[in-house]
């Protein structure tokens, strides 16, 4: 019985270290994080192929079209 | 008895006041603060290889810095490395235990390593005239669920006996071993300045640890079910998560909360698998009603599916250069996708 509470006892303060830890921590304002997320992604979108499109030329699993010689 | 009702009160005043200031720093979410951003364009992308060659459901995928070639794990008891190009098979590695739940390649494309229900990481060198064994990391005590190469020299890896560990691949030893989730760790992704990962679990948590000194930093919770999968969104400072809840959600860091949630009344299987395109924008879900579905990450809406698949997907990957999204599914194929 007392090996349980001991070790119980031991895990507990654990889980309020932890949460000290994480109850410690700054946090900022979800408006301005959501505007720092929107900004990265509309400035990074020229830049995203799956996003924008990829041509055909600029496509490595597209065969480019080839020319048929009469 | 008094100290542990003093230690219970104590942890439920902490839990109060950390949900205290979720709560004061939640002044909006990600959709509503995005709903000046144009919608993203409907999505439609077509299947340009189909890549056969698995005998059995496909695990786990995994790209190469080159954005060409990728390795693929199959219960068939096999590795196999893919020129996406091409579609042509490069190589094959014989697994001992057919039983693989994950692979990795590691960055400088030398490496490859893989894991499963038999709690071992084992890691093999592509660059030998003979495909070798390098290491067999065997510590943990329960199946490996992921494993991701920081270098040639270090690994990290996630497992079902609830810890991640950092392996030293020069000893074979582990260098920091990562005690928090109470659930099956299921999966990781490294941030991308490599100074921290994510990992979900079974708990239905998803935690952020600091590599170098091993602690948990921060915990996010919401979920309802296990997580599946987990990213890292480009900038570094938020993570999408995936579950068997049937939602994905976006986790920001420094508010230190959930955001926003991907999710559907229509959608009722459990997500399996993620990755994003190159600005984050787009979520690509894969989904045990063998679809893989599209998510505008700002905005909460999807814009498009991958069908095709006639199986569970179970896992999704992007390249870093962004070209083109994998699939790879229990019907022993992968696609590609642009």
């Amino acid at each position: 019985m007392s090996n349980n509470s001991a070790s119980g006892l031991v895990s507990l303060q654990k889980s309020v270290k932890q949460l000290r830890n994480e109850a410690g921590i700054r946090r900022i304002k979800v408006s301005q994080a959501a505007a720092d997320l929107k900004t990265f992604c509309l400035q990074n979108a020229h830049k995203d192929p799956l996003l924008m499109g990829v041509p055909s030329s600029d496509n490595p699993f597209r065969p480019p079209k080839s020319c048929a010689l009469f | 008895m008094g100290e542990m009702e003093q230690m219970k009160k104590e942890a439920e005043a902490l839990k109060t006041q950390i949900e205290a200031a979720r709560k004061a720093a939640h002044d909006t979410d990600m959709a509503s603060a995005a709903s000046g951003v144009a919608p993203a364009p409907r999505v439609q992308l077509k299947t340009r290889r189909t890549l056969k060659g698995h005998l059995a459901k496909i695990y786990a995928m995994h790209w190469c810095t080159d954005n060409r070639l990728m390795v693929s794990a199959s219960q068939d008891g096999k590795l196999l490395i893919w020129d996406s190009h091409t579609g042509n098979k490069v190589n094959a590695v014989p697994l001992k235990s057919s039983w693989v739940m994950t692979c990795a390649y590691a960055p400088s494309g030398n490496l490859v390593a893989s894991g499963g229900l038999d709690n071992m990481c084992t890691v093999y060198n592509l660059k030998t005239p003979v495909i070798k064994t390098v290491k067999e990391l065997d510590a943990h005590t329960g199946y490996l669920s992921c494993a991701r190469f920081l270098s040639d020299t270090e690994i990290l890896t996630s497992s079902g006996d609830t810890t991640c560990v950092l392996w030293d691949l020069e000893t074979g030893k582990q260098k920091t071993v990562f005690l928090n989730h109470v659930g099956d760790c299921m999966c990781l992704s490294l941030s991308p300045d490599m100074n921290s990962f994510v990992s979900g679990a079974c708990d239905s948590l998803a935690k952020l640890w600091d590599i170098r000194d091993g602690q948990c930093k921060q915990t996010f919770q919401g979920h309802t079910s296990d997580i599946n999968a987990i990213s890292f969104y480009p900038s570094g400072n938020a993570i999408i998560t995936g579950s068997d809840d049937c939602t994905c959600k976006m986790y920001d860091i420094r508010a230190d909360q959930e955001v926003i949630s991907y999710q559907d009344a229509a959608l009722n299987s459990g997500v399996t698998s993620l990755d994003l395109s190159a600005s984050g924008r787009l979520i690509f879900a894969g989904y045990d009603d063998f679809n893989c579905n599209i998510w505008d990450s700002l905005k909460g809406e999807k814009v498009g599916v991958l069908s095709g698949h006639d199986n569970r997907v179970s896992c999704t990957g992007v390249p870093g250069d962004g070209m083109c999204v994998c699939t790879g599914s229990w019907d022993s194929f992968l696609k590609i996708w642009n």
